[in-house]
């Protein structure tokens, strides 16, 4: 049957410790409490040994112990490093970015840094500026670094399994309402050797009228989106980007040659957007001569994360954002 | 039979914070003579390579930033002289050559990279603030003030994974006096502490932090009692002998199971914090001079081993004219030494894998 994120998320955890002793999860709250949205739940207990402690507490200090679980993964081990939002992350970005993104190269090759920087990311509800936005596009600027930004439970699963088992430092950026929501697996998902290619986006939904891109909840939204727009005869073909570096290039290049249409949602802000770099992608590509609309893009809006919840609601793109957008484009009216 | 040389030493001054029984340091270390000889080998050859850098950085052979380690050789050199270079790590900021060459890597690997070579250190693509050696556990070479500190105690945390209470090894994390109010020192700190890390936090002072005295910078200035769940060790970082003791206390320390230990080298650099600054604005040529005159490191170690007979006047010269040969020859090699391919441009982002770089002059491929 369907299965929780927040579960395929905890399995591919609990799987990946029990492969590999290399592994260890470190962050605020991931052993005893049991994480603080529950992602870790009952992992310290599986683990940890009196003497061997492969889910580490760490206190309130995000540069500490980012930097710990970098020199760890300098040091030859795979570490897992939560922060319990990405918001957070910016206490760390230094070592995200000049410790672990750049070690390789710096270092003429002589050091790999397998880490995994994972946690809640994007618009929450209710929790204002300092705890609401999107760092797909921040993490997604920087060569050295991959990012991840599942949206299924297969996504969750799969992407996470082979972002631990990856030699490179791998940004996962979850999305904490997406926690709650249930989704099929695939059989092959029954495996615990289940992996899916960081670089690879999905075709989520085949349509020929617009290509809609999407990454996280917006893959969401996009599909109720399609489904809305195929009632009006527009078969929207919906791309769950999965991986915003490397991005997929090819298969929504291909999307857009077959389409001629392109929507970009994110609920990140729009400058220097994930949307920008994928329009600017197809003005740079074989597919510009095959559109016949201009590119558009849904992002959030320009502005910090307000609290209250109609205009939180307006901050972001919803589903009837995007069939309005893709309505213009096609030009039906 | 090796003859072997008693020195006393007694430069130590301990903090023992909540550690009532701290008190590792011993009041002689016992040398042979080759061991001495190495170690005055060592120093000259920091001191004549960081010398020729100073005239190739003024050539300008050698671009962009570069610290040199004159004047606090005794460090590198005697702490480097307690740990093992396959057990132990090191890790340190941007003032890296000595502890490159310390840690087992040539002085032409150490030019090479500074004049940008593909031979140097990191190919190349690092440059002076970023050497590594990830064969004998050195980590480089951070350039950003007080990240290492950090970075340092997860190598630690690597060392004792299997066991806090019989690490593998010790992790060597040093910082300047600079980077000492750096506030993830203190998380490093708090967390090396709860977690029992192997790591000694290691305070190269040298009295500045780029121009700004230690006692305009920090409200304690002694930095091995910075926090009291750590215990310290401050020691003359101008004697070889006294910083190989203390660090091998330290170690001791650490090895059995006790967690973190902080260090201060009590040291001094002769030259400005990067070539671009002659160092005269901040501090009097007099400070300087009798720095020089009074506790240089290698003086007073090469007086010290004539004085007991262990090498004559003629040998040390000898050996400063090998090293000085040596240095030539290294320069010469990484002189002659070709530049990085085009190619290497876009190897070593990500491990194994091939990299489509992206910009203006390359044209937009398909597969990443």
């Amino acid at each position: 049957g369907p299965v929780f994120v927040r579960d395929a998320l905890n399995r591919a955890m609990d799987e990946e410790l029990a492969r590999d002793d290399r592994v260890f999860i470190l962050g605020e709250e991931v052993a005893l409490y049991d994480g603080a949205y529950k992602i870790t739940k009952g992992l310290h207990l599986k683990h940890n040994t009196p003497t061997h402690e492969r889910l580490l507490d760490t206190p309130i200090t995000e540069a500490g112990f980012a930097g710990i679980a970098v020199g760890a993964a300098l040091a030859g081990l795979r570490p897992v490093c939560e922060f319990m939002t990405f918001n957070f992350s910016m206490q760390a970005i230094d070592h995200v970015v000049n410790s672990a993104a750049k070690a390789l190269y710096m270092s003429g090759g002589g050091l790999k840094c397998p880490i995994v920087f994972r946690g809640p990311n994007g618009p929450a509800a209710g929790v204002g500026a300092q705890h609401s936005q999107c760092f797909a596009a921040w993490y997604g600027s920087v060569p050295g670094l991959k990012v991840v930004a599942p949206w299924s439970s297969e996504d969750a699963l799969g992407l996470l399994k082979a972002a631990i088992r990856d030699e490179n430092p791998v940004v996962f950026l979850e999305n904490e309402l997406l926690y709650g929501e249930k989704f099929p697996l695939p059989p092959e998902a029954a495996s615990p050797d289940f992996v899916l290619p960081i670089g690879k986006a999905k075709i989520e939904r085949a349509g020929k009228h617009i290509t809609i891109t999407a990454f996280s909840k917006m893959v969401g939204h996009s599909l109720k989106a399609a489904e809305k727009l195929a009632a009006l005869g527009i078969e929207a073909e919906v791309i769950n980007l999965r991986s915003i570096r490397p991005l997929d290039r090819e298969t929504i290049i291909k999307s857009v040659m077959k389409t001629g249409k392109l929507l970009s949602v994110e609920e990140g802000w729009p400058q220097h957007g994930v949307g920008a770099e994928i329009i600017a992608s197809i003005c740079e590509s074989p597919a510009f001569d095959y559109l016949d609309a201009p590119l558009e893009r849904l992002a959030g809006a320009d502005i910090p994360m307000p609290y209250a919840k109609d205009l939180e609601d307006a901050s972001v793109p919803q589903v009837d954002n995007i069939v309005v957008a893709v309505k213009r484009i096609c030009g039906v009216h | 039979l090796l003859a072997s040389h008693r020195f006393p030493v007694s430069s130590f001054k301990l903090y023992q914070g909540d550690k009532p029984n701290f008190s590792p340091t011993r009041d002689s270390v016992e040398l042979t003579s080759e061991q001495c000889k190495d170690f005055l080998y060592q120093m000259m050859l920091i001191r004549r390579m960081e010398t020729r850098s100073a005239r190739l950085y003024q050539e300008k052979k050698i671009r962009g930033f570069c610290h040199l380690y004159i004047g606090q050789e005794a460090v590198a050199v005697g702490a480097n002289g307690s740990l093992s270079n396959s057990t132990d790590a090191v890790i340190t900021a941007y003032r890296d050559h000595a502890w490159h060459v310390v840690r087992g890597g040539t002085v032409t690997e150490v030019v090479s990279e500074m004049m940008g070579k593909a031979i140097g250190a990191s190919k190349g693509k690092g440059g002076s603030m970023h050497l590594y050696r990830a064969q004998s556990n050195f980590f480089g070479g951070n350039g950003i003030v007080g990240a290492q500190c950090a970075v340092g105690a997860g190598v630690a945390l690597k060392l004792a994974y299997k066991s806090r209470a019989n690490p593998d090894g010790v992790c060597l994390t040093l910082y300047g006096d600079g980077a000492a109010n750096q506030g993830q020192l203190y998380e490093a700190m708090n967390i090396a502490a709860l977690w029992k890390l192997p790591v000694i936090f290691a305070c190269e002072n040298n009295h500045y932090g780029m121009g700004t005295a230690v006692n305009r910078a920090s409200a304690i200035s002694e930095f091995h009692r910075r926090v009291d769940y750590i215990p310290g060790i401050k020691v003359d970082g101008m004697s070889v002998l006294e910083s190989y003791e203390a660090t091998r206390a330290a170690k001791e320390w650490c090895m059995n199971g006790n967690g973190p230990v902080c260090i201060e080298y009590n040291t001094y650099r002769y030259y400005g914090h990067s070539m671009s600054d002659p160092g005269k604005s901040y501090r009097s040529t007099d400070e300087v001079d009798s720095m020089k005159k009074t506790r240089d490191p290698i003086v007073t170690f090469q007086t010290l081993l004539v004085e007991r007979g262990i090498i004559t006047q003629q040998e040390a010269k000898a050996l400063e004219d090998k090293v000085k040969a040596e240095v030539e020859k290294s320069i010469a090699e990484s002189e002659a030494a070709p530049v990085p391919a085009p190619s290497e441009l876009a190897t070593d982002i990500y491990y194994g894998e091939k990299y489509a770089v992206r910009a203006v002059q390359f044209p937009l491929e398909l597969h990443n």
